[in-house]
């Protein structure tokens, strides 16, 4: 064996690894669950081409002139069959042929009913002989990087990012010292500055894994877009991946039982879930938490990786989110490395 | 030769000739339980030393202090000539510790556990040497998960092995094992003691102390209540046999009252106690005393409904010295 093998550093982090990857549950959450995610949201929240609305109509004379629009399939039907299949959802909208011209029937206060409304009316007046005062032409464009597919892509690396780190190094360190390992390695030589470097070691080693696998699927299946510096990308996935290694150290530096680590991860990890704009912006929450949810490392993350991913910005222009992410590093870890319980 | 080799091959011919492990008014306290309360003990180089004791009887506190990992309130701890407070590193280098109830991981071989902890010590045994030791040959490369109880203690050993210790600590190493583990492991130490490792162990099994110990300490609520090799304690005793009988009187249903008096005043009898209605003679000359003790009972008028007689042992020493049994608690 070479020196390198040999070395304590080498031996520790290689079980990290090897624990890690024999833990199946473990590759689940890690690997599969974001894919499944994305894979279920991308299908959800897909873009889909524009809907053909169903109406009805009194007379054959109304049906011709609806179904002369493209965005608008006609049937010719009597007022009360016509209210029924209104009542139901079967079409949107019923034109009513009257003494005076048409009357329409519909629900104002669902979109496709007022969007069918104003294509019934314009077919209709159309068809009676109106002219556009002003000649106007549709220019159709479909841009990659508006779409909620990309919205979410940075927010659930985020958010994978946040669980594999806190669980990844909570969970082990705690089920350690429950099973007493702590307390037997600290009672060999071993460097303890070692024990806590290989946890970030293989943390690292697997981020690498984690985010290609992530991105590449994102980018293959659903085009999400790359437009800042993939090597500022990789900055940020191994920065929040410091922040929450460092907030799972400090989780599990005292915790004596998995019970109390679980209950512990979830009471951080949870409000973060919500309040972290990884399925909707952060934004949207009240202007009176809003520093408190900015200031939250996971928020700090996804607002700089959608920066990064989205909008093209340096590492500059990331700054604050930066500046939250290292010191949601330095003294979590700081923090933690006084009050650990070696035993 | 260089100046600090020279000090540290001095160090080592001065450390050599001292003992291996001294304890001076060790004293620790949980809250209000005091867990070692004064300790003195002494272990010399290439002694098998024994700490027997109940459970609570402040065993594994001590062994623990010896080991570094918890700092005694009082008093002063120095194995192989060295301390704690300058020496720590060094001397987790050169002794080996098996813990009570370590877990390793399960999903692990014998053999990554065993390089993991190698990787630990400057010198050492190879992986393959201290798997043969423990005789884990056949479980090389089997998940400590799918260990029996023995196997995973011999792991254990193994690991406390690896690093080539002078001074060995194993606690209560046979807890929990079945008789055909406890005493594949008793041969084990058996060999380790023949290598001329120094080993202090600590049991609740009297059997296992006078099995591997040269010399047992019997530890009670945080102190040593007696000191010497297995054949000296069992001699306090006074006689080596123990005979317990118990009595009922004329008609069968009465309780008989037993006059301890005029039984006592048989020779060979040294000392009589009553445990659960069931007495305890010590007695040094068995095959003359017996017969005595029946001609005595018939003579109050008594029954006798048990009868037993075995060698002392080490419980009696316990039993004698605290009135309680080694596993009442």
């Amino acid at each position: 064996m070479s020196k390198l093998v040999e070395s304590s550093l080498f031996q520790l982090t290689a079980v990290r690894f090897r624990l890690l990857l024999r833990e199946p549950e473990a590759i689940f959450w890690i690997f599969v669950f974001p894919i499944l995610l994305a894979v279920g949201l991308g299908i959800a929240f897909r873009n889909r081409p524009a809907d053909v609305l169903q109406v009805g109509a009194t007379t054959t004379q109304l049906t011709q002139a609806l179904a002369s629009d493209k965005g608008l399939t006609a049937a010719t039907m009597d007022e009360t069959v016509g209210t029924h299949a209104l009542a139901t959802g079967n079409i949107l909208l019923l034109a009513i042929q009257t003494s005076q011209g048409v009357a329409y029937k519909y629900d104002d206060t669902n979109p496709d009913a007022r969007s069918a409304r104003l294509l019934a009316n314009r077919a209709i007046q159309i068809a009676a002989g109106r002219q556009e005062a002003v000649h106007a032409q549709d220019r159709l464009v479909h841009e990659t990087g508006a779409r909620y597919i990309d919205f979410v892509v940075p927010g659930l690396l985020g958010m994978n990012l946040m669980g594999s780190a806190m669980w990844g190094l909570g969970f082990s360190i705690v089920e350690a010292r429950q099973k007493k390992l702590l307390k037997r390695m600290v009672a060999s030589p071993m460097p303890r500055w070692q024990y806590l470097m290989s946890f970030l070691l293989s943390r690292l080693a697997m981020l690498v894994i984690e985010v290609v696998f992530f991105l590449g699927f994102a980018w293959l299946v659903f085009g999400v877009p790359f437009r800042g510096a993939l090597w500022e990308l990789g900055v940020l996935c191994v920065l929040t991946s410091l922040a929450f290694s460092a907030l799972g150290l400090l989780v599990a530096s005292r915790a004596k039982t998995m019970e109390a680590a679980s209950g512990l991860m979830n009471l951080v990890m949870l409000p973060m879930w919500i309040l972290s704009g990884v399925f909707f912006s952060a934004s949207r929450f009240p202007a009176v938490v809003q520093p408190f949810v900015r200031a939250l490392p996971l928020t700090a993350a996804i607002d700089a990786m959608r920066g990064n991913m989205l909008q093209g910005m340096s590492l500059a222009q990331l700054a604050v989110p930066l500046g939250i992410l290292l010191a949601w590093f330095v003294v979590p870890f700081a923090v933690s490395l006084r009050i650990f319980r070696w035993k | 030769m260089d100046e600090s080799l020279k000090s540290a091959v001095l160090t080592q011919q001065a450390n050599e000739s001292g003992p291996s492990l001294l304890l001076r008014g060790v004293r620790k306290t949980y809250g209000d339980v005091i867990a070692v309360d004064g300790l003195d003990l002494e272990v010399a180089r290439g002694e098998c030393f024994g700490l027997l004791g109940p459970n609570g009887a402040g065993k594994t506190t001590t062994i623990e202090i010896c080991e570094g990992l918890t700092v005694p309130e009082a008093g002063s701890v120095e194995l192989l000539g060295m301390n704690w407070h300058s020496s720590a590193n060094e001397l987790r280098q050169r002794i080996g510790i098996q813990l009570q109830e370590t877990q390793f991981p399960d999903k692990l071989t014998v053999e990554e556990t065993l390089c993991l902890f190698r990787s630990f010590y400057r010198h050492g045994l190879s992986v393959d040497e201290s798997i043969k030791t423990a005789q884990l040959e056949e479980k090389r490369r089997s998940r400590v998960g799918g260990l029996s109880g023995g196997q995973k203690q011999r792991l254990a050993m193994a690991c406390a092995l690896v690093g080539n210790p002078e001074l060995l600590f194993l606690d209560e190493p046979t807890t929990g094992l079945d008789p055909q583990a406890r005493r594949h492991l008793w041969d084990l130490v058996d060999e380790l003691k023949q290598a001329g490792r120094t080993i202090i162990l600590t049991t609740h099994y009297m059997e296992e102390a006078e099995r591997l110990c040269g010399r047992v300490a019997i530890m009670d609520h945080g102190k040593v209540i007696a000191l010497g090799t297995p054949q000296q304690l069992i001699a306090s005793v006074g006689a080596e046999h123990i005979v317990e009988i118990a009595v009922t009187g004329k008609d069968e249903n009465a309780h008989g009252v037993l006059d301890s008096a005029l039984l006592k005043a048989i020779p060979g009898i040294q000392s009589h106690r009553v445990d659960a209605g069931l007495h305890q003679f010590s007695v040094s000359e068995l095959h003359t005393a017996v017969p005595r003790i029946f001609a005595a009972l018939k003579e109050q008028g008594l029954h006798l409904s048990e009868f037993r007689t075995h060698s002392a042992s080490l419980e009696d020493v316990f039993v004698g010295l605290t009135g309680r049994n080694l596993r009442d608690e």
